[in-house]
């Protein structure tokens, strides 16, 4: 299909593309295309314009400081995948960059649009919300930094403005003694995650000093599995354990399912404790 | 080398342009002048149109013209169906070109655009204003059937669009008598729409000139002679005055056989426009109006002795025909269908009931297999079943009830004559191939965390090389199914060859060429072969049913053997001997006991194109045509073994190991067979497991894109074993059969098989497909709730 006409703007730096935006109402950011293309030529978006903030320098690359991974919001899924910083501080971020639909996607997609375009059944977003990352938004009165529970606010819903740019997103490094893990059910068709789970434990000895689980896929926004992350934390991180820990993690999911013709809310629920389950194994090893 | 060639995997010679992007396809025709057609399409599945306003679309900047039901009155005749299913009750429903009343699928087409650009064209579709009034709708094909129905065409009661039967012996003898002594195994099966999928979309160019009366028209098409033809009978140009070129085409699969409505209306406006117009569908919209495949809703009961021998077969199935006929469309679910039955067994009584019923959604026509995937998934699970009835091995219930061994003929209860074949020789090569026995075992170890191994078993034969003209026209099929060869030897040696079969990805133009090197000593890069022009090669009926190599094949091979009779005197008269004492071997012609004075072929060229010294009578030249009529179809057949392991937690059902043992005769290029096989298994097994065209209540396709319809993933499949047995033809030229559907014919059932099999020790007993995980799931959920 064609998309509708619209004017096409290509922004050098993050201050022109605020005034771009600013310009130009309704307009719509373009980053590496992957989902605001395919709606733009089924005509489900048509805006009047599109600010390209592609080649934006500033917004690229991983650094590393203060104890936290700072992932530009241009970087790649590829990039992100092939990281040795992430792959050593946030492993299950790695594996689920490397996991995102197909090697086309990946090369192009990048990590500040995936979440930005909250699509219930992305991937970041779910491992972002267990690994307690934080996102940075240059808005018009300033920057301002937001926590996952704060940025997802409902289906393709964020916390960003019409006028905001998400900037970075920052990942707290693992120390020694912690790890984590994605571990997800692809859609056949689309490899989008059906259901995805996202660990991260924190082990000392085997015995679980601190954990957090997200699921996404069966709900609008990632949900923190609390039940699970209280049944595990101070127990010894055994087999049984973990899988008396996961049978939980359905209760935190709240009624609001979403389900499709390949598989209903239901089905998510009810399988999700078995990824929780296989996320939280493989962080435990990757901890001790 | 000559002899070498039959069976040589050479590299195929189509690829180097198909995988540089530098073949051309209908979408890169490009002509000057050129304008864009678009068409739109029907919102609803079933609605009247009370109101089309085309005013403001026609203001649209770029916008020449837009056209409506109204516009083609009497311009474009309805669509034909071209396979008149006898004795059957057959009631076609009049298939306009653009809807004009009643739009019967969304897809239906309701106007076009014409604009300078494309995307002028989609941008005025959005201003076309239609009203519509809403219809009741249906899309499953025994609800249509059903009493209280929405009714789709006015004059057709019960949408029922023909009641087409088989029987043999007799059925309800044998029933009886499985009651009281035997057993009877029943089963409801669903085999889902699917959508076929070819990598290029649907297309044409259409130009006309109004200076000659002449249309060239460009078109994605599996058989230009028979569009030509069609497209004749639609538009009203004469036969004569039409070209259909094929240019490259990007599979087919059988959604390319039919006509199309939106061919035709390109070809109206150019005519009207007197400019030249492209339409090329989207992927959306290929998904929406190309036709799809498969939808049976089968209820099938076997009748068998209790020490697991058949004797009775009884099905009623209901085929969704779509919103139309398209153009092959009755003589699927039957002919192919219905006559295959009894499959590679000894089955003494069956009895079919076949309704082809209309419904609320893109028309089904042939898809890879084309009722032969049904008519093997039938059997194949039934046999199953009745072997987990008695507690036996299905790989014995097979051996019990198999078709001896035969090499001449075999007639079968539904009348078909089966060429040749060793069903079990298949069988017990592919079982001791696999390490069955050493499965089995692995299996009865029971599940590893939670998961669990299942092996199942397909054998199949199947009818391809169609077909007997004379036997085309007892059943219906509007046309001849011969198909013709013309071979031209220049004067260099070098060889151009003229054929009416249309390849569209799978080869041919390699494996043409190795039949003519092969039988006649010229080198297969010597050979030119010329195909999908109607301007330009003799007629043909098309390439489908895995046809091409076993009916085109076999008449280049009959021309190429004129030719070499032709070169034999001629080399005679050169040698100045008696055609008697001639020995051929190699490309080379020579009198007995002395190869070393031989006349090559490429000296015979010379001579015969220079005609300098010619025997009495000779015509000039060296080239023959061939109308080659098959005496018979030809029968492939195979076993194949699929190993899935179920992961019980979740539904997940991984395929482990795949081996496909099939019989397809002398194969030409066994590394073409195995393309063939790896293609049609996995296209089989996505049925298995993947795809599923999926209508909501109100007939709308839920599965509208490939985000949605999962298609089978190389990351999701193990690797595939090929292998084979070599039974010739007894009536082919070549002794080949065919191999272009044998993989999806039998893949389907094999998974299927596999799956039931890994569920049994869970009480699982039926489950639709495709299986996804949470079919799986709930199925396993529900059986330990049982
Ligand atoms: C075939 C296919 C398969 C896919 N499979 C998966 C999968 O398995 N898992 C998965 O998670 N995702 C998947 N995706 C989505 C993919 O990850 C996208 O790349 C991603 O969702 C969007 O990133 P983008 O850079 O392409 O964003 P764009 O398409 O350019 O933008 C998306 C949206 O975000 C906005 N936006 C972009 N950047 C910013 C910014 N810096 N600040 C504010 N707003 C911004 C845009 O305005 C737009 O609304 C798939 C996509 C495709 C096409």
């Amino acid at each position: 299909m064609f998309a509708a006409d619209f004017e096409y703007y290509r922004a050098g730096s993050v201050a022109e593309a605020r005034e771009l935006l600013a310009a130009h109402p309704g307009a719509k950011l373009l980053a590496g295309g992957h989902s605001l293309i395919p709606l733009l030529k089924l005509r489900l978006a048509a805006p009047a314009a599109v600010v390209d903030i592609g080649r934006i320098g500033e917004l690229h690359g991983i650094s590393n400081g203060g104890g936290a991974l700072h992932i530009g919001a241009l970087t790649t899924h590829a990039e992100i995948a092939a990281s040795a910083a992430v792959n050593a501080g946030a492993e299950a971020l790695a594996e689920a960059a490397s996991q995102i639909g197909d090697p086309a996607v990946r090369n192009r997609g990048t990590i500040g649009g995936n979440v930005a375009h909250a699509d219930p059944a992305s991937d970041l977003p779910t491992v972002l919300a267990a690994l307690g990352a934080t996102f940075t938004v240059s808005g018009p009165d300033g920057e301002r930094s937001l926590a996952a529970a704060d940025f997802f606010q409902g289906m393709m819903a964020t916390a960003l403005g019409e006028h905001d740019i998400l900037t970075a997103v920052n990942v707290p490094a693992a120390g020694s003694g912690s790890g984590s893990a994605y571990v997800k059910f692809s859609h056949p068709a689309s490899r989008y995650a059906v259901v995805g789970a996202a660990a991260a434990v924190t082990g000392a000895g085997g015995t679980c000093a601190g954990a957090s689980v997200a699921v996404g896929g069966a709900t609008a926004v990632p949900v923190r599995c609390a039940s699970v992350e209280a049944a595990l934390a101070g127990r010894a991180l055994s087999a049984d354990a973990i899988a008396a820990a996961a049978a939980a993690a359905g209760s935190d999911f709240g009624d609001d399912l979403l389900g499709d013709v390949f598989a209903s809310g239901e089905y998510r629920k009810a399988v999700a404790p078995v990824y929780v389950q296989r996320a939280l194994t493989a962080a435990a090893e990757r901890a001790g | 080398m000559s002899s070498r060639i039959f069976g040589s995997g050479i590299r195929r010679r189509e690829d180097p342009r198909l995988i540089t992007g530098s073949a051309t396809y209908t979408h890169d025709i490009v002509l000057p002048g050129m304008v864009h057609a678009v068409m739109l399409r029907s919102s609803h599945a079933h609605a009247r149109i009370t109101r089309i306003d085309t005013e403001q679309a026609k203001a649209a900047p770029g916008v020449l013209a837009v056209y409506t039901g109204a516009d083609i009155e009497g311009a474009l005749q309805p669509m034909p169906c071209a396979w008149l299913l006898p004795d059957s009750d057959l009631k076609i429903a009049a298939y306009p070109c653009i809807a004009s009343d009643v739009v019967r699928y969304t897809g239906d087409i309701v106007a076009v655009v014409v604009a300078e650009q494309p995307s002028q064209g989609y941008d005025a579709l959005d201003l076309i204003e239609v009203d519509y009034e809403p219809l009741p709708s249906v899309t499953d094909p025994e609800a249509a059937a059903a009493d209280g129905a929405p009714q789709l065409h006015a004059d057709i009661e019960g949408n029922q669009a023909f009641h087409w039967t088989v029987a043999g012996g007799d059925a309800d003898a044998a029933f009886a008598e499985a009651e009281a002594s035997g057993v009877v195994i029943k089963e409801r099966i669903l085999q889902q729409r699917l959508i076929p999928n070819a990598m290029e979309p649907r297309g044409a160019v259409a130009q006309y000139s109004r200076a000659t009366g002449e249309l060239t028209l460009w078109n994605t098409t599996q058989n230009p002679h028979i569009l030509r033809f069609l497209c004749s009978v639609v538009t009203g140009i004469p036969e004569d005055k039409l070209r259909v070129i094929a240019p490259e085409v990007g599979g087919g699969f059988g959604s390319k056989i039919a006509a199309y409505p939106a061919d035709f209306v390109t070809v109206f406006c150019s005519k009207q426009l007197g400019r030249p117009v492209k339409w090329i569908e989207t992927r959306s919209e290929n998904y929406q109006a190309t036709t799809h495949g498969r939808d049976h809703v089968q209820d099938v009961e076997l009748a068998a002795t209790k020490d697991g021998k058949i004797t009775g077969l009884r099905c009623t199935v209901h085929a969704g025909m779509g919103a139309y006929l398209s153009t092959a469309a009755p003589g699927i679910p039957t002919i192919l269908h219905g006559l295959m039955l009894s499959g590679c067994y000894t089955i003494p009584a069956l009895k079919e009931d076949v309704y082809g019923v209309y419904t609320n959604g893109v028309p089904v026509e042939a898809y890879r297999g084309a009722g032969r995937p049904e008519a093997t998934f039938m059997l194949e699970r039934l046999i199953d079943m009745l072997a987990g009835e008695l507690g036996m091995d299905p790989a014995d219930v097979r051996r019990r009830n198999f078709i001896p061994k035969f090499d001449d003929g075999h007639k079968v209860i539904t009348t078909l004559n089966y060429d040749s074949g060793d069903y079990p020789g298949a069988l017990d090569k592919l079982l001791e191939h696999t390490g069955y026995a050493g499965l089995r075992a692995q299996q009865a170890a029971g599940p590893v965390n939670g998961k669990y191994l299942g092996l199942g078993l397909s054998s199949y034969v199947e009818i391809c090389g169609l077909g007997p003209s004379q036997v085309a026209g007892a059943i219906g099929f509007q046309g001849g199914l011969w198909e013709s060869a013309i071979v031209r030897f220049h004067p260099t040696g070098k060889v151009h060859v003229f054929i009416g079969a249309s390849p569209h990805g799978q080869g041919e133009e390699t494996t043409f060429a190795q039949i003519v090197a092969s039988e006649i000593g010229v080198s297969s890069d010597d050979v030119k072969i010329f195909h999908g022009d109607t301007d330009a090669t003799p007629m043909g009926w098309g390439t489908y049913g895995s046809r091409t190599t076993a009916v085109g094949g076999a008449a280049l091979a009959v021309a190429v053997r004129k030719i070499r009779d032709k070169a034999k005197v001629l080399a005679a008269h050169l040698l100045e001997a008696s055609v008697d004492d001639m020995e051929y071997e190699d490309g080379k012609f020579f009198v007995k006991g002395s190869p070393d004075k031989a006349k090559t072929i490429q000296d015979i060229a010379l001579m015969a194109n220079v005609a300098w010294d010619l025997p009495e009578g000779m015509e000039a030249g060296l080239e023959a045509s061939t109308f080659y009529d098959p005496p018979n179809f030809v029968f492939p057949y195979g076993a194949h073994l699929a190993v899935v392991e179920v992961d019980t937690a979740t539904g997940d059902v991984e395929l482990k190991g795949y081996t496909a043992l099939d019989d397809c005769g002398p194969q030409i290029n066994p590394t073409i067979v195995e393309g063939q096989v790896h293609g049609g298994v996995v296209q089989g097994i996505g049925q298995a497991l993947w795809e599923g065209a999926a209508y909501d209540d109100s007939g709308q396709l839920v599965t509208g894109s490939m985000l949605d319809y999962a298609l089978p993933r190389a990351d999701r499949l193990p690797p595939i074993d090929v292998i084979s047995t070599v039974t010739r033809s007894p009536h082919h030229p070549l002794g080949v059969k065919g191999i272009g559907e044998a993989g999806t014919i039998a893949s389907t059932a094999a998974v299927y098989n596999a799956v039931m099999d890994a569920l049994k020790p869970l009480g699982v007993k039926r489950v639709d497909m495709p299986f996804t995980p949470e079919r799986v799931w709930r199925a396993i959920q529900d059986a330990k709730g049982a």
